[in-house]
């Protein structure tokens, strides 16, 4: 028996490694090629031709240096509002409202960009407090907007995907309200973040000390800025998170299962708040990113959806920050390539949308994957982000 | 009446508050018809009425689904894509050179209707399939749902095409205008398309179902103990198909009531996290159909006031205004619903052994 299982065992640590990698990535890769196929015949039924619009798509995303660089600064946030989701995953909530404390953020790190000046004299120094004090403005926005609907759920037992839609629109009212332009022919003064052009609703540009510092700037309008090394950084941090600490244990024991945590002692109701507030916060920094490192200024468009992408992007990530990473890489790509795509072969961008459900069902249905290419299934398929409504 | 409808002691406090809400709003417009008019109480009532409609049919599909275990959120994408197959079908029906006894109106806005409901049921089943045969993640498969349909009525979406009309009234206000308070009821009665009336109707009939028949006896225990319901000889998968595609089929009529009975159009996300609100009015009803109605209502009632608001004389930004539903919604569910007690079973897959 013991001879067996030594001619069993492979006989190159390293090599096996590559192996359990390659047949750990198949169903994912399995499942973005069967994707992008069906997204080719929806493409050839509209009557465009699929070959050009794929071509395209890379084209836009890779074609070159700012076509990379496009793809990474679409990435930015993509990564912090999809750790945001998988970060409440992990507790067990489900947090649909990334999108308005992502919009928040966004808002609040604008007005210290804009309205609070930083000068200690030296320009790099007033750089780094300018850009911090603003990136925590961004976190702090996101946080209050995840912390009200934590504080509801673990006090009232207001649950917290109906809370977080509800403050999705409530942020959405509110920042309309902050950057109203007005109408001098009615009299109706502009809100309070308005910069009085009159007519847009959008914030004044904030200062130079408070933008996020470029790190390549290749020909052509795209600049790769700072965030993306902040982004990989949380990722990593959250990931220890998780994993590594009492915090991230008791979080993920609540997750698994509250009645469970509470016996053994856990406080499950500050669990829940700061799954909550840590979730905003991170939301609250994607939102940072599209401000202090590409817009400038707030603009509502700014930010379209952000938010829901990244509920895909976290469960295709399977709620790991390194899966978040690589799947927020992916959305990246497609949201880069897609206007290129639409330029070149007339495709309606929708059909990213399709393709990243496809790619979304594919994943999550591995069976399907599995028996399309006669893979065999390896211990327990399948993943199980959620429970339904679970009560705690 | 009550107790015919309800079951339980829960389910009746259920019905009694949301009686208690309907008399309240009630009360309330009899007061402000004094002060501001009965013209702008009958408006508010009606538009009301028109916000609560695909609500409470999103809110209904939700009961169906999560009643027999299954949690839905692709009620969104479900209502998007019956609004636009139910709009297509329009749309092709009204081109001239179709026969003319296809493109009358009952026939035309019937085979309309149909479609839409019927794209909504098969993504009813669609969500079955992937939650039962594949053991999807149920949030990712509603997920899946909801950018589906976007990502496809965007993707074929016809920018400007037209149709030869959408559902008219169904009966006129049969009172004069100087006939007083029956005119004025009359204005709230009458004039509805019939996918209006015909919400009303399946929220008794499906409180009946839910409560009093077979059927809702299985399959509230297939959503509260499918290994028992089973032991007793239930098929639980089959419960769950036909109820998802149900499900389906309710928020497609939430759906086709868009295109086809309100607005006349489709536009490219015209639901905008209605079927997100519904899932909210669903737990805000506890799982009751007369609830989830009175959950709806509220809803439409707080949306209805947005556009009203300026005739109350009241000064105060648009945008706060427009928070009132969502506030209220929060503020309801947190002081006064509380903990919401879920079917105990919802969203775990079940496995026949």
């Amino acid at each position: 028996m013991s001879e067996l299982s030594v001619a069993a065992a492979p006989p190159v640590k390293s090599f096996s490694f590559i192996v359990r990698l390659l047949r750990h990535a198949a169903v994912p890769i399995l499942s973005v090629l069967t994707a992008v196929l069906i997204g080719a015949v929806i493409i050839a039924l509209a009557g465009y031709d699929p070959v050009m619009a794929y071509v395209g798509l890379l084209d836009g995303a890779f074609g070159n240096t700012a076509g990379l660089t496009r793809t990474l600064v679409k990435m930015t946030p993509l990564v912090f509002s999809g750790l945001s989701v998988a970060f409440a995953f992990k507790g067990g909530l489900f947090n649909i409202g990334a999108q308005g404390q992502l919009v928040m953020g966004s808002v609040l790190s604008a007005w210290v960009g804009f309205a609070v000046a930083v000068d200690l004299g030296d320009p790099v120094l007033s750089t780094i407090v300018h850009v911090s004090l603003a990136l925590l403005a961004g976190a702090l926005g996101g946080l209050l907007w995840g912390a009200i609907p934590g504080i509801l759920k673990a006090y009232t037992g207001a649950h917290e995907v109906i809370t977080t839609i509800m403050f999705n629109y409530i942020a959405t009212n509110f920042i309309s309200w902050l950057l109203y332009a007005g109408s001098p022919a009615e009299g109706i003064p502009p809100g309070p973040f308005n910069d009085g052009n009159g007519v847009i609703a959008r914030t004044p540009t904030i200062m130079p000390t408070a933008q996020l510092p470029v790190i390549y700037d290749p020909p052509g309008p795209q600049f790769l800025h700072l965030g993306l090394f902040l982004a990989l950084i949380t990722a990593i941090l959250v990931g220890v998170l998780v994993s590594k600490l009492k915090f991230g244990f008791e979080l993920r024991m609540v997750g698994l299962n509250p009645t469970a945590a509470r016996y053994s002692g856990i406080s499950v109701k500050r669990i829940t708040i700061m799954t909550m507030v840590i979730a905003g916060a991170l939301a609250g920094l994607a939102g940072a990113m599209q401000t202090l490192g590409v817009n400038y200024r707030y603009e509502p468009n700014q930010s379209l959806g952000l938010g829901f992408t990244a509920i895909t992007v976290a469960l295709l990530g399977g709620g790991d920050p390194l899966g978040v990473v690589l799947s927020a890489f992916l959305f990246g790509v497609m949201d880069a390539g897609s206007t290129r795509m639409q330029f070149n072969s007339g495709v309606p961008s929708e059909i990213i949308v399709v393709i990243q459900a496809l790619i979304l069902m594919f994943v999550a249905a591995e069976q399907m994957i599995r028996s399309l290419y006669r893979i065999k299934a390896e211990g327990d398929t399948g993943q199980r982000l959620s429970t339904g409504w679970g009560q705690r | 009446m009550l107790s015919i409808l309800t079951g339980t002691a829960a389910n009746r406090r259920t019905a009694i508050a949301s009686g208690v809400g309907l008399a309240v709003i009630l009360v309330v417009a009899f007061l402000a018809a004094g002060a501001v008019g009965p013209a702008i109480v009958v408006a508010v009532i009606n538009a009301s009425i028109r916000n609560m409609v695909p609500i409470a049919f999103g809110a209904l599909s939700g009961i169906f689904s999560e009643r027999s275990g299954i949690v839905n959120i692709g009620i969104e994408g479900m209502m998007l894509m019956a609004a636009y197959v139910g709009f297509m079908i329009n749309v092709a029906l009204s081109v001239p050179g179709v026969s003319p006894i296809l493109q009358t109106e009952p026939v035309r806005l019937g085979l309309s209707i149909l479609g839409g409901v019927l794209a909504g049921g098969i993504l009813g089943l669609f969500h079955a399939l992937l939650s039962i045969r594949y053991r999807v993640d149920q949030i990712i498969s509603g997920t899946v749902i909801n950018m589906l349909a976007l990502g496809l009525t965007g993707y074929f979406y016809l920018p400007g095409a037209t149709t030869l009309g959408r559902l008219p009234p169904v009966v006129v206000n049969p009172f004069s205008a100087d006939s007083g308070i029956l005119f004025w009821l009359g204005e709230i009665l009458f004039k509805k398309g019939i996918i209006t009336y015909l919400m009303f109707a399946l929220v008794i009939a499906s409180t009946i179902g839910l409560f009093r028949t077979v059927w809702g006896l299985r399959t509230r225990a297939v959503g509260e103990h499918p290994r028992a319901a089973d032991t007793l000889g239930i098929n639980v998968h089959r419960l769950q198909y036909r109820n998802l595609f149900f499900s389906g089929c309710l928020a497609g009529l939430g759906g086709v009531f868009l295109t086809l009975e309100a607005v006349g159009t489709f536009e490219r996300g015209m639901t905008n996290g209605r079927g997100f609100i519904a899932l909210a009015v669903m737990i805000f009803g506890k799982w009751h159909p007369l609830g989830a109605a009175a959950g709806a209502l509220l809803f439409g009632f707080a949306t209805a006031l947005q556009g009203q608001l300026q005739f109350f004389n009241i000064n105060v930004p648009h945008q706060f205004v427009g928070m009132l539903p969502y506030l209220l919604t929060v503020i309801v569910l947190a002081g006064f619903v509380g903990r919401a007690r879920p079917p105990a079973h919802v969203g775990k897959p079940y496995e026949i052994e």
